[in-house]
């Protein structure tokens, strides 16, 4: 297994043939889940889940994926933050964790490159779920099976990239999983304020086209993907330039008029207005599907990383 | 290098450090930490005439030699740069200068986010050489690129 042991701090860490074979477990194990079978491959294996950050749906769907494979949740918890508050070091932190006899972390933290920093102290491997504006692999992963699942490849496609590219990271990330992959070309639908960084544009330079467009209707009819992400108010010093901006980057029902039939909605959730509930009736809403899936693309991660069997 | 010599004189023992891109020299002399307060003899001469880069500029340092992390953060910020180790007046070593493919604790990350900026962490900030000619340079744990007068902004911290 060639993910046996690994750290996952990077989409780019990961080949073309990791993440097919990844998203090949990952239908097998919702195959088994869905009828019902109880799985015990992860016994006796634990998952410490140490989450720096707020995040409900991303720690949730971790815990909930180790415990379907039939392994423990050792979590960090919302009091044991008190000692990141006191001043300890994310270091330490992993070490302390690290000595509790645990098979796999999972670790959300703001500081960009965090991830890698934790893989490099501790024993087990460490699993990013989320360094600041910089990555966020397992995203990423869920949200190109989900394409895979809805289109039957990830190569070859049109995608439109649309709202904070700058600060989100699932932008970013999906620019670099998308990079890994033939053919792909994305259009970069952001207020000037919050275009993509250019660290990203340089990585996945000669390996990615991509294009920055100011309007979702310049290309709206050309795209087989639309992922969507919040705008935050807080990114924008002046309020009234987001009250200004945010419809621009809202998408609207009208606009899917314009869409090709098979055209697939995605949004890392939670969403806010960008989004509206009238999308949600419209054959191109997958992002329920998209947050369902996470479930099984993470099972089936922790499952190779730990080298499970059932 | 016989039409410098003309302007500065020869030295017997140390380093002549050739071929700075133009007007670089005194951020070559922060690199190397000289204040004006040492003892060695310092000959500086910028703006010199050069057929393979227009203008030049030259730093001669009696009796000193450099350190391998100094010529690194050299070679970021004057890649034309050429090293000279000077033995009784004569050139006894010559190269060019190149960056490492990676390198710690040279320069700190420019970004504030960045974990190797974050308080006490026990890590020193870590870069690979992604671009020679400019010299451009990737966090490798934030990411971030950077190339330029910001890279030389950071070489001068």
């Amino acid at each position: 297994m060639p993910l046996s042991g690994k750290s996952l701090v990077s989409i780019l860490d990961l080949t073309p043939e990791d993440i097919t074979r990844v998203f090949q477990v990952a239908e097998e194990l919702r195959r088994l889940l869905k009828r019902g079978k109880k799985l015990n491959a992860a016994e006796g294996r634990v998952m410490a889940t140490v989450f720096m950050e707020p995040s409900t749906r991303t720690r949730l769907s971790f815990q909930s994926a180790m415990l379907k494979l039939g392994g423990s949740i050792l979590d960090f918890g919302e009091v044991e933050r008190t000692s990141i508050v006191k001043g300890e070091t994310l270091a330490d932190t992993i070490r302390m964790v690290d000595s509790y006899l645990i098979d796999l972390i999972v670790l959300r933290h703001p500081g960009e490159g965090a991830s890698k920093l934790a893989a490099e102290v501790a024993s087990v491997p460490v699993i990013n779920a989320g360094d600041g504006s910089r990555e966020h692999p397992t995203q990423t992963l869920l949200d190109l099976y989900t394409i895979w699942r809805e289109l039957g490849r990830v190569s070859s496609l049109k995608v439109g990239v649309m709202g904070d590219l700058k600060y989100g990271r699932t932008p970013s990330s999906l620019c670099y999983g998308l990079s890994l992959f033939p053919g792909n070309e994305v259009y970069l639908i952001s207020p000037p304020e919050l275009r993509m960084r250019p660290e990203v544009l340089e990585t996945v330079k000669g390996k990615l086209r991509w294009e920055e467009v100011r309007d979702l209707s310049q290309v709206i009819g050309e795209l087989d993907v639309l992922y969507i992400t919040r705008i935050q108010k807080e990114r924008f010093p002046d309020p009234y330039e987001y009250e200004r901006v945010k419809g621009s980057y809202m998408l609207k029902p009208s606009d899917l008029e314009k869409a090709k039939p098979e055209l697939i909605v995605l949004h890392p959730l939670p969403r806010t207005e960008e989004l509206p509930p009238q999308v949600d009736e419209t054959r191109h809403a997958k992002y329920f599907d998209q947050a369902k899936n996470g479930l099984y693309i993470r099972a089936a991660l922790i499952a190779e990383i730990l080298e499970l069997r059932w | 290098m016989e039409e410098q010599e003309l302007r500065v004189r020869k030295i017997r023992d140390g380093t002549v450090i050739d071929h700075i891109p133009d007007g670089r020299a005194l951020v070559v002399l922060s690199i190397l930490g000289i204040t004006g307060e040492e003892e060695e003899v310092v000959s500086i001469a910028m703006h010199v005439p050069s057929t393979k880069l227009g203008k030049k500029d030259i730093v001669k340092i009696e009796n000193r030699f450099l350190k391998p992390e100094e010529v690194n953060k050299i070679a970021l910020i004057a890649e034309t740069a050429t090293i000279n180790i000077i033995r009784e007046y004569r050139v006894v070593e010559k190269w060019k200068v190149k960056p490492p493919a990676r390198f710690r604790n040279l320069i700190k990350c420019p970004n504030a986010r960045c974990i190797t900026n974050f308080g006490r962490e026990p890590v020193e900030p870590a870069f690979e050489v992604i671009g020679l000619s400019p010299v451009k340079v990737r966090c490798s744990y934030c990411g971030i690129i950077v190339s330029g007068r910001d890279l030389l902004e950071l070489v001068r911290q």
